[in-house]
């Protein structure tokens, strides 16, 4: 009874969309049909009701682009290296790149190899979705022993009303390489669900920084997922901003596959109004002598629901693993919350782990000094949570992702 | 005839149902420097909270004119704005807000409520520069979060350099004193006397009379159960040295 049940909630979802004509997508879709959406009674879902997304029937993008985002692409271009995809598909005439540091190549679907694309852990619908329905993959390649200061830029565009985007990367970092890749997604489009997964190959001693600022705006929908894989001596960063988004789900799976590996997250995340945003974190430390760090700051305002979860887990023979985590949270509104789960699960004995989460308001004493000194409270509060959120914010990659940071929190927050 | 500044008339003050202050009167002039003292519990530093506009007090009677503006209709921010100036008993530590941008923030929103230009980088790190001398304040604690790791004295003495910034019409000491030795306290003195002049006033609220012996004052007041039962000269604080404030409650009792 209950497969039948299923099927139908996906049958609908799917209903509107373009049927794929390949195998792999066909049987993705087949195999979609034996999944279910998440409900708030699965674990990993608990506290990030998705019903909004799932309930609705999206369409595929239309194969004729919008001819106007020139402008928009303007205002969001920060380097002389940038990948314009909307809906999920590549805009050769609006993008520009060197072929010296990158090779970048699109593939349509019908061509992709599935086997290469491989998961840390089974897949969940949504990546499922995204194999089954997305247009092209588009594939990245820092050549090795290549160290470009450039910044790669992706910038996600959504346009137009209703429409699911499946966007689908794979980062590979040569051996020795050092990169630095900046994704932005906005939208001018609404009731839109991107829906990307990235994958991330960080070979031997290569340097991979990843700076995501999901900005779409409150009438639109994002699921994210980053599957990274780190051979040994790589170096992998990557830091979140999620500013705004009605719902935000951030899957990060790292899987630490060689030795001597540093592994670095960031995340920001400011919210208002009925706002929801989820960070699932995942390290598998399978090896010994690595390094990783977590550092997540949420800034909750309105009716807004925060969610973390970080997951480590240090396997059986991975000795002399550092593993670090915080979360820390400042509520500022009687009504938001957050939910903060740390799990550690640590099967070595020789390792040095923590974690820590932190919830609270301002400080009323601080306000008050600030006050004293004739500082407007509105004021006062946005001094305090700036220098919260600064060391986050420092982390990203360059000065002028901080400084995009900074003005969408004064277009999206209001703040000075 | 110097102008009044300050003028409290039957102040009555509670925390919750617990009356602190229970009709207090004060009247301060302009160049004036007065001391408040008395024991502990007796009312000084609600006194100074309620100035100064912190939460959580309830004023159930009285009013209080402060250079022509009724001062408790106003905002804590809009009566820093108005001249009023109050240093912490216990200055607050601040993490990842330099004392500098907060200093600018502070100077500057003050000089926009009073339709001022905001001041340039280049003028307010020379003003930083000289102001900070008064209290022999070195260049990188202004450039530090505000108070973060700050010794007690430094504490002290950045609340006397942000006096100096911030240039009041009004300043409350609110035992400037405690947690000093003897050359801070000094500094911290010179500091407030260079700060002196014809147009401030300044209210000293201490336990001790020591500090009087550097900043001397023009007045002293007893504080005790919520009023002022006794005003004098700086001999009375000599006094009060000497007997302590028992003979004054118990007679004020009797």
């Amino acid at each position: 009874m209950s497969t039948i049940a299923v099927s139908e909630k996906i049958i609908s979802f799917v209903s509107e969309l373009d049927k794929p004509k390949n195998d792999f997508q066909k049987s993705a879709v087949e195999q979609l049909m034996e999944l279910d959406f998440p409900t708030t009674k699965n674990e990993y879902w608990k506290y990030t009701r998705v019903t909004k997304i799932t309930k609705s029937k999206f369409k595929s993008p239309t194969s004729v682009p919008q001819t106007n985002l020139e402008s928009i692409v303007q205002n969001v271009v920060s380097s002389k290296n940038y990948l314009i995809i909307e809906n999920g598909i590549m805009r050769n005439d609006l993008s520009q790149f060197n072929t010296t540091d990158f090779k970048i190549d699109v593939i349509k679907a019908k061509d992709v190899d599935i086997n290469n694309l491989s998961f840390t852990r089974p897949n969940d619908i949504f990546t499922m979705l995204n194999t089954a329905y997305f247009e092209e993959l588009i594939s990245i390649t820092a050549l090795a022993k290549n160290k470009t200061e450039e910044v790669l830029q992706l910038i996600f565009i959504g346009t137009g009303d209703g429409i699911i985007a499946n966007p689908r990367i794979v980062i590979k970092a040569e051996n020795y390489s050092e990169t630095k890749v900046y994704s932005s997604f906005i939208s001018v489009g609404k009731n839109n669900f991107t829906n990307v997964v990235s994958h991330f190959n960080v070979d031997d001693s290569a340097k991979l920084t990843y700076d995501k600022i999901q900005n779409e705006g409150n009438e639109n929908y994002h699921i994210s997922t980053e599957e990274i894989s780190q051979e040994k001596n790589s170096y992998f960063k990557i830091n979140t901003a999620a500013l705004s988004s009605a719902i935000v789900r951030n899957n990060i799976n790292i899987a630490v596959k060689g030795e001597n590996c540093e592994s670095h997250m960031n995340g920001l995340i400011i919210t208002k109004e009925n706002q929801l945003i989820d960070n699932h974190t995942f390290v598998d430390h399978r090896v010994p002598n690595c390094f990783s760090n977590e550092n997540y700051k949420y800034v909750l305002d309105g009716k807004s629901t925060g969610v973390f979860n970080g997951r480590v887990i240090v396997q059986k023979d991975a000795q002399k693993i550092n593993a670090y985590q915080k979360n820390s949270n400042i509520l500022l509104s009687d009504f938001a919350q957050i939910n903060s789960k740390p799990e550690l699960e640590i099967y070595a004995d020789d390792v040095k782990c923590s974690h820590g989460s932190t919830t609270g308001q301002l400080d009323d004493n601080a306000l008050f000094y600030l006050q004293a000194r004739g500082i407007s409270k509105t004021k006062a509060k946005k001094l305090l949570v700036s220098a919260f959120i600064d060391e986050v914010i420092a982390e990203f990659g360059d000065e002028t992702t901080q400084a995009k940071i900074n003005s969408i929190l004064v277009d999206q927050h209001g703040w000075e | 005839m110097s102008k009044t500044l300050l003028d409290i008339k039957n102040l009555h003050a509670q925390i919750e149902d617990k009356v602190i202050l229970n009709g207090l009167n004060l009247t301060v002039k302009a160049g004036e420097v007065h001391a408040i003292m008395g024991p502990n519990g007796a009312g000084k530093s609600t006194l100074a909270a309620v100035l100064s506009g912190k939460d959580g007090y309830n004023v159930t009677a009285g009013e209080v004119n402060f250079d022509g503006i009724d001062l408790l209709e106003l905002e804590a921010d809009e009566r820093a704005k108005e001249g009023l100036f109050l240093a912490f008993q216990y200055p607050v530590e601040i993490p990842g807000v330099s004392n500098i941008n907060f200093l600018r923030t502070a100077l500057n929103e003050i000089r926009e409520y009073r339709k001022e230009e905001p001041i340039s980088a280049k003028d307010f790190m020379a003003l930083v520069r000289e102001k900070s001398k008064l209290v022999e304040l070195k260049d990188n604690l202004a450039s530090r979060s505000v108070n973060e790791g700050f010794s007690g004295g430094e504490k002290k003495r950045n609340e006397i350099f942000q006096m100096a910034m911030l240039d009041p019409k009004l300043a409350i000491l609110d035992e400037t004193d405690s947690g000093l030795d003897i050359d801070a306290l000094r500094i911290v003195a010179a500091g407030v006397n260079k700060l002196k002049n014809e147009n401030r006033a300044i209210i000293i609220i201490t336990h001790y009379q020591r500090l009087l012996d550097y900043i001397v004052p023009d007045f002293v007041h007893v504080l005790a159960e919520g009023k002022i039962v006794k005003t004098g000269d700086k001999n009375l604080a000599l006094e009060l040295e000497e007997k302590g404030y028992d003979w004054l409650t118990t007679a004020e009792k009797a």
